[in-house]
């Protein structure tokens, strides 16, 4: 069995509305109702909804991006739930994320080495400058970067580089776990299969821990070891991917499965229903 | 097969901007009536190129440096402005990517669905009303009253698409051009969709080209495919043959290169770089 890493439990999470002085919130809109998730040690971990499931509100929550109304979080036995943020900071090297848009996520006006010493330094992981500068380098070749990238600002990578350099970034600063959430929705199949097959072998080598959000069912298959299907607020089924994917036991889950259209010709497809719950 | 309502013959496109990239590589495909074909390539294969040249939304950054666009034997591409106003956006209409963009957010789904009625039908607002509401029905709107009374923002983007393939529809046009209408939605919504373009399709025998990146999507929606890799066409014929036995070595690449839930250890193999090098030298060899 694997050490666990993070465990949340009963997460709830509410939009808007008001903050009474007691915490309790008055209106707004609930978006987690009560959700259990336990990532191991070097354990990657898929969290798969529709759009408003939750899953991206959940992934905020587990690394106190922002505040969860009840329930607890736990990060590597110990609980985090209401540390304040200066209390947070010394945990934050040890939890990444790696955004969706490295467009957005990377700034415009850094070239790719500020970019990436920065943090190290920052964080204390290097020494000195020198010492993140060699460690950057170092890394490029194992993200597959061209040490010419260095001294480029994002804008002028292209779009699969750009991804590598945030997930270069996130790794670098020698994490426990790291966050990456929707990281290929936008990418060409060949680049999302490259961005992938990086990702596997980091968290591998590196014995990461990921938690990995996606609408896509085959990248989570691809990439996870376990899969917590979301759906309206509510994890609707957990388990071994290969297990999941062989026997779905939520209705759900197979809608799920059963809406990707896979590249051969089945005739039946498009007008074919998953059956009515059985039991 | 029937004559082609629609012929691309030999058109090539470049860049107007100092570099005069081409993007377009004599591309010929051929459309027949009520057929669906798919146009099928990674970013910068130049599939929305094509899609916008059928359209007449071409960027003023693009010249078509040579070819024709055959629209029921007709070239487009020397027709008057005055006599294609019939065709782009009429005969030949769009369903769009993302129907959160599409819409326009301070109008009302009402006006922006009898726009084409109104402008080019002549139809007043009384008629066009009524042929909104039979145009909402006929996309499976449950409550086309209270759509047509709502903005955008008011509605989900599976029921905003539905009123996009409405308006779509709403000028019985000849061809439909689909640019990836379903890559913003869910997969459950995506099917449902795709589902709804081809009772559509069959209903008003409307030719579609669908313009993607998804494999998957073109398997279960598209009678032939055209692949695109650079502006150039690397394969193009019945779906079932691409994909079952494709001839060229990079039509099997991207297949290779998609996720699959099923075969978890066939699929995420990249497109070699040495292949794409070789394609490039392949493709520069056409010309422009």
């Amino acid at each position: 069995m694997v050490q666990d890493l993070f465990v949340a439990s009963d997460v709830q999470v509410a939009y808007g509305g008001k903050r009474l002085l007691n915490g309790e919130r008055v209106g707004g809109v609930k978006v987690l109702y009560g959700v259990d998730l336990r990532i191991g040690r070097g354990e990657t971990v898929g969290i798969v909804g529709e759009s408003g499931s939750g899953k991206t509100t959940l992934g905020r929550a587990l690394m106190r991006l922002i505040d969860i109304d009840a329930g607890r979080i736990v990060f590597d036995g110990r609980d985090i739930t209401q540390l304040l943020e200066s209390q947070m900071r010394p945990l934050r090297r040890r939890m990444q994320i790696i955004f969706q848009d490295p467009m957005t996520s990377l700034n415009p006006r850094h070239t790719v080495r500020r970019i990436l010493v920065e943090p190290l330094l920052f964080h204390r992981v290097a020494r000195d400058h020198a010492d993140a500068e060699r460690r950057v380098r170092g890394f490029f070749d194992r993200v597959g970067l061209p040490l010419a990238c260095l001294d480029r600002t994002p804008h002028e990578l292209s779009g699969g580089q750009r991804q590598r350099v945030g997930i270069a970034r996130a790794a670098l600063l020698e994490p426990d776990f790291v966050l990456a959430d929707e990281i290929v929705s936008g990418l060409d199949v060949s680049t999302q299969a490259q961005a992938l097959n990086l990702l596997k072998t980091l968290t591998r080598d590196l014995g990461l821990a990921m938690a990995f959000i996606s609408h896509d069912l085959s990248v989570i298959r691809a990439v996870c070891d376990r899969v917590y299907v979301m759906k309206a607020g509510l994890v609707v089924e957990e388990g071994r991917c290969e297990d999941v994917f062989a026997a779905p036991k939520s209705r759900y889950t197979r809608l799920l499965i059963d809406a990707i259209p896979l590249p051969e010709i089945d005739p039946g497809w498009l007008d074919r229903d998953v059956a009515p719950e059985t039991d | 097969m029937t004559a082609p309502i629609l012929s691309i013959r030999r058109l090539s496109a470049a860049s107007k901007l100092e570099d005069a990239q081409p993007i377009l590589r004599r591309v010929s495909l051929d459309l027949a009536p009520g057929e669906t074909l798919g146009l099928v390539g990674e970013s910068g294969a130049g599939k929305s190129t094509i899609a916008k040249a059928l359209l007449g939304v071409l960027p003023r950054t693009v010249r078509i440096t040579h070819g024709e666009i055959l629209f029921e034997g007709r070239d487009l591409m020397i027709t008057p402005r005055r006599e294609t106003r019939a065709i782009f956006g009429d005969a030949i209409a769009l369903v769009p990517q993302d129907p959160m963009t599409a819409l326009n957010p301070g109008r009302r789904i009402e006006a922006q669905l009898t726009d084409g009625l109104r402008l080019r039908r002549g139809m007043n607002a009384r008629a066009a009303h009524k042929r909104a509401l039979e145009l909402l029905a006929e996309v499976r709107i449950a409550d086309p009253e209270r759509v047509l009374r709502a903005y955008p923002h008011q509605l989900s983007g599976g029921m905003r698409q539905r009123v996009l393939i409405a308006a779509a529809f709403a000028l019985e046009p000849k061809i439909i051009v689909a640019d990836e209408p379903t890559t913003a939605l869910d997969v459950t919504v995506q099917k449902q969709i795709l589902r709804l373009i081809r009772q559509m399709q069959e209903a008003h025998r409307t030719a579609v080209i669908f313009v993607t990146h998804d494999l998957g999507v073109v398997a279960q929606i598209c009678d032939r495919v055209t692949l695109l890799f650079a502006g150039a066409v690397i394969e193009s014929g019945p779906t079932a043959d691409i994909l079952s036995t494709p001839r060229h070595p990079y039509t099997r690449a991207l297949i290779a290169a998609g996720p699959r839930y099923d075969r978890p250890e066939a699929g995420l193999k990249p497109v070699p770089e040495a292949l794409v090098a070789e394609l490039r030298l392949e493709v520069e060899g056409v010309g422009g």
